[in-house]
């Protein structure tokens, strides 16, 4: 009996000491949590590395997206770092995964701020990941670069925007469209926040400047027949349909208008999350004619973009294509790089101080932080779809358009906000 | 008028479209009792074998690139089937008598093959270019029928057939309907029913790649898009009824057709809540679906 | 027996003294992944106790966490309406989230709310006897409805961001490491409490009714029981822990949005248990815990092999391990136990206790 009392006492140690190293050391060994509390009073700094944090989707829905962002962050990363690094030190990039899950991207933006104690994050490209991350950058005060469009409405003082914000992407494209296409708006997106969002601000635009709304749809997320929506477009024959529409939906969504009939003479369609990488999922052939409007293209001409479209085809591969958030992501390294220089410090607080009026010549343009909002003055592109999945610029802002998230400049919008 | 007209024909080929996902299933879940959570993976394998085909025929054969979707369907439907029949005799046969087990199994095998997908062809949609002769569509009274949702719908309808003549006028079809029926009667008479449990389902498992072949023609290909279909599809076989292929056709069509017809009064979201409320009020009321077999015994 | 209770009594001291020696963000992890565990427990009770497979608790999940963080947004807005109302063009608090202004209205919504629902579905469902992957099935569809819907009605629910950037609850601040510990100790006393609950549950007479009825529903009913109302109680129960563990998760990860309610979710909560062990309380807890770890480790360090490792997992357990760890767990003791009884004849006494099925 004494035998069996033991075994069963050794099993029970066995069971609860196996789950506490499981449960408590998911990650990392022992060792390495006494090492990292001993390091906890100082930063992550040594004497010749600086830890920075790149936090995207890498695997589940969302990756389809988010992994080029994070090489073009890797890039812009070791190009830096071949250039002697930052005041005196190598970069060193803490890559982890979203997972395309909101909670994951909370736990791990904790992780890099606690942990790795890392002196900024680059990450996110959803706005539910972005809200995720928010209030965890905000109670540890760290620092989060957000590189891609999205809805407006916020300025967290601890995230830099270097994605378009409304007033950058969406108000030009329906002020321009209602000088050379038509009156008559058809709002199509999916059934979230972006599209919601931006569809009001679109109605009280139209509104303000004589434009006519003629019918407003929403889709579930993953929404593959749209036949129904494409009969409701053919009833209310608008000059215009401005797509919200994400992902999947894009594809079936155009395959289908060209099957019903529906040409870019007829109807123009203008999107804004179509870009160069999306196009080879739907086929140029299939939306060639189209529009979509974005801050940049592959072809915008500039001697910078040469280079690096040059560079990101050699470093990853010839049929890569660069995009609008692939290049935010980019030279947001590079904003906080110059920002870094200019404080003399990888201090959170110093590095927000000086960021303020930092300029860069990205490969869309020169880019310029705004110190008030935190986002970045950008110029604003038009552009048609051509066969071979590249665009060809109808329209451009000519300068850098100032960000406005909540839309303050414009008289119409007053009543946005409540 | 040609608003209803247009709607209703919406609604057919919304239900031609159900009805290709969800007819593999009425043969493995319907007919075996299986419940295959990997179904959506195999129509992906399908959408992706059309794929390959066609970056094939650009390859080595451009100048007949407009019939390589002849040649992708009967691919898609074998590579489907293959894969379904090696499940089959790797894991499905040990799990006929636990059919919550099989759920779990199969979604397992859902999620190694998106990402065996996602490694091959990468995270990114791929995009297949319909053949040039389904471009266009039938032009009545200002309506369009697109050649498309007409050449699904009638594909669709073959395939019923077939599978219909299968099931009832050949030996090989009266032994599956047999093992279904009762399978202790029918290894009683000398049919093997490891073996028909096998083909069983892997002719299902080649519908399924059918029904990614027909898909790409309409949405798009990518590693997930399984998932968009496979509860749509579990809820076309459960309200048309286990064990009848009729009842899933009912039920697709009148998915298809409620669908569409509520998408164009309220919202594409409100349909969907709709429609699936009103699936499951339905099974409510009637347990066993649209159309049921009828048995005597009480499990 | 009492041996048995030592075990269980020192993994939750083990527990409870996790924030002596783990760090916050070590511990914040433990906290999530012991919500996890208190839906496992549930999930055990009604699949592994009573053999409804529900693929559909995320919801009761979800609807537990949103309750919560009604209130939490609600405090963090200060008298103003949440942000995401304001751009969404809802000029005044609709009137079930002014309901959420108070405190006890929310916690006990927070249960009272899923267990509703749950009650609702599960009397028709089950007084029309469709069961086995009927129910499954059924409840994966619920999970659709809801979905779509807590996504379709943004200006009420805040769409697929869902509601998030908490800062206080009952005035402590939700990021002080202190307020997080209490949180954590609270999560710790609940999860003991519906173990003990439902262990004390499933060895009454009613546990073994539960048990009848998984092994054979017909014959409990001409026994002159009437299933029904066992499994609607049981199947609410699990959907009242559910709700609790969603309040818990919300108080401590400070998020919740469509997407943690959703199908994919829901399915993996189903296999916690199957890792655990499906009849097996303790099981469960383990099964939720280490799965979770799991995952949080291979995410960390190999993404790309994460899903297949969760695929190859269901296959394992489903087809070697179907009692899971705890099964694992019973069979080594099982042996020792077997040879005992060789070795000395006189203790033939021996309780076994083999959980099939």
């Amino acid at each position: 009996m004494k035998l069996k009392g033991n075994g069963l006492k050794w099993l029970g140690l066995f069971l609860c000491g196996s789950l506490l190293a499981l449960s408590g050391c998911a990650a990392s060994s022992a060792v390495d949590e006494a090492k990292e509390k001993k390091k906890e009073s100082s930063t992550s700094e040594t004497s010749d590395t600086v830890k920075v944090g790149i936090l995207h989707s890498l695997s589940g829905t969302m990756a389809i997206s988010e992994v080029s962002l994070r090489d073009a962050e890797l890039m812009a990363i070791e190009e830096i770092n071949e250039s002697g690094g930052l005041l005196g030190k190598k970069i060193e990039p803490v890559i982890e995964d979203g997972a395309s899950d909101w909670p994951t991207f909370a736990e791990k933006a904790k992780k890099l701020l606690q942990k790795d104690k890392v002196v900024t994050i680059f990450g996110g490209w959803t706005s539910a990941s972005r809200k995720a991350m928010l209030p965890v950058v905000e109670q540890n005060n760290g620092l989060l670069w957000y590189p891609v469009q999205y809805e407006g409405m916020e300025s967290s003082p601890n995230i830099f925007y270097t994605g378009a914000t409304t007033n950058q992407q969406i108000v030009p494209a329906v002020s321009w469209l209602l000088q050379n296409k038509g009156k008559k708006f058809f709002l199509l997106g999916s059934d979230y926040v972006f599209p919601r969002t931006a569809n009001k601000i679109i109605r009280a635009q139209l509104k303000a400047e004589g434009g006519q709304l003629v019918g407003e749809e929403y889709t579930p997320l993953g929404h593959t027949d749209y036949s129904t929506i494409i009969s409701k477009i053919k009833d209310v024959k608008p000059d215009v349909v401005f797509n919200t529409l994400n992902g999947d939906s894009n594809v079936a969504f155009f395959k289908q208008l060209k099957d019903a009939g529906i040409t870019p003479k007829d109807l123009t369609v203008m999107s804004v999350s179509i870009a160069e990488e999306e196009i080879r999922g739907i086929g140029g052939d299939v939306l060639a004619g189209h529009l979509a409007v974005w801050n940049y293209f592959q072809s915008t001409d500039t001697p910078e973009n040469k280079v690096f479209v040059e560079k990101y085809k050699k470093k990853y591969g010839k049929d890569r294509v660069t995009s609008d958030p692939i290049e935010a992501a980019y030279f947001a390294v590079h904003l906080w790089a110059e920002a870094v220089k200019k404080a003399g410090s990888f201090d959170v607080d110093k590095v927000k101080k000086a960021a303020d009026g930092i300029e860069y010549k990205a490969p869309g343009g020169t880019v310029k932080i705004d110190g008030e909002t935190q986002h970045t003055w950008k110029i604003v592109r038009i552009g048609e779809i051509q066969p071979d999945g590249q665009f060809k610029e109808l329209w451009n802002s000519g300068e850098a358009v100032k960000p406005d998230p909540y839309l303050k400049s414009y008289p119409w919008a007053k009543d946005l906000m409540n | 008028m040609s608003v209803f007209v247009t709607q209703l024909f919406n609604g057919l080929s919304l239900g031609s479209i159900m009805l290709f996902i969800a007819i593999g299933l009425a043969i493995t879940f319907g007919l075996m009792g299986v419940i295959n959570m990997a179904h959506g993976e195999l129509i992906m394998v399908g959408a992706y074998a059309t794929y390959v085909v066609q970056q094939f025929f650009a390859q080595y054969a451009p100048q007949s690139m407009d019939y390589y979707y002849v040649i992708a369907i009967p691919v898609s439907f074998f590579v489907s089937a293959l894969l379904g029949l090696g499940l089959e005799k790797s894991l499905i046969r040990h799990l006929y008598h636990r059919p919550l087990d099989s759920l779990l199994a199969t979604w397992g095998v859902s999620l190694i093959l998106q990402q065996m997908a996602r490694t091959i062809f990468g995270a990114p949609n791929v995009a297949v270019l319909p053949p040039k002769w389904l471009d266009g569509g039938v032009h009545v009274a200002g309506m369009v029928f697109p050649y498309k949702r007409l050449f699904i719908l009638a594909f669709v309808a073959v395939s019923i057939f077939v599978l219909y003549m299968y099931l009832n006028k050949t030996a090989a079809g009266r032994r599956i309907r047999a093992v279904t029926l009762n399978r202790d009667m029918a290894a009683c008479l000398g049919i093997s029913t490891q073996k028909v449990d096998a083909y069983a389902f892997a002719i299902g498992s080649g519908f399924a790649g059918l029904a990614g072949c027909a898909l790409t023609l309409l949405g798009p290909i990518g590693p997930t898009i399984g998932t968009y279909y496979i509860v749509d599809a579990f809820m076309v076989v459960i309200l048309g009824g286990v064990g009848k292929v009729i009842g899933t056709v009912l039920g697709a069509f009148g998915i298809g057709l409620i669908g569409t017809l509520t998408e164009y009064s309220t919202s594409a979201t409100m349909a969907k809540v709709i429609t699936f409320a009103l699936i499951i009020v339905f099974l409510q009321w009637k347990p066993s679906g649209l159309v049921s077999m009828k048995t005597r015994s009480l499990d | 027996m009492i041996k048995k209770n030592w075990m269980y009594w020192m993994f939750f001291l083990a527990l409870f003294l996790a924030p002596f020696y783990l760090t916050e963000f070590r511990l914040s992890l433990l906290g999530k992944f012991l919500c996890f565990a208190m839906i496992a427990i549930g999930i055990s009770l009604i699949w592994g106790y009573t053999g409804i497979l529900s693929l559909g608790h995320g919801v009761y999940f979800g609807l537990g966490a949103y309750c919560m963080a009604m209130y939490l947004k609600l405090e963090a807005s200060g008298g103003r309406l949440p942000d995401f109302m304001e751009w969404s063009g809802v000029n005044n608090l609709p009137w079930f989230w002014k309901l959420f202004e108070h405190p006890i209205i929310s916690i006990s919504s927070a249960i009272i709310v899923p267990v509703l629902l749950a009650m609702f579905l599960s009397y028709f469902t089950f007084r029309n006897r469709i069961k086995g992957v009927y129910f499954s099935l059924l409840s994966q569809a619920i999970v659709v409805v809801f979905v779509t819907l807590f996504i379709g009605k943004q200006e009420w629910t805040g769409g697929t961001n869902g509601l998030t950037n908490f800062s206080t609850v009952f005035g402590f601040s939700l990021s002080s490491p202190l307020t997080q510990i209490v949180l954590y100790l609270l999560t710790v006393v609940l999860l003991l409490s519906m173990f003990l609950f439902s262990r004390w549950l499933t060895r009454s007479r009613f546990g073994r009714v539960l048990v009848a009825i998984r092994d054979s529903e017909n014959r409990v009913r001409f026994l002159g029981f009437n299933p029904t109302t066992y499994k609607v109680f049981v199947y609410s129960l699990s959907a009242a822990f559910a709700g609790i563990a969603g309040a818990m998760f919300v108080l401590q990860v400070g998020l919740i949005s469509p997407a943690m309610m959703g199908i994919i979710p829901s399915i993996e909560m189903v296999l916690w248990v199957a890792v655990g062990g499906r009849s097996s309380l303790i099981g469960a807890i383990i099964g939720a815990i280490v799965t979770n770890g799991a995952k949080s480790f291979f995410s960390e360090n190999y993404p790309d092999i994460w899903l297949l490792f969760l695929g190859g997992l269901f296959i394992a357990v489903v087809l070697f391990l179907p009692n899971g760890l705890a099964g694992v767990y019973q069979s080594v003791k099982q042996r020792k136990k077997q040879g005992e009884v060789r070795a000395n004849e006189a203790s033939s006494h021996v309780l076994q206790r083999v959980s099939r099925f």
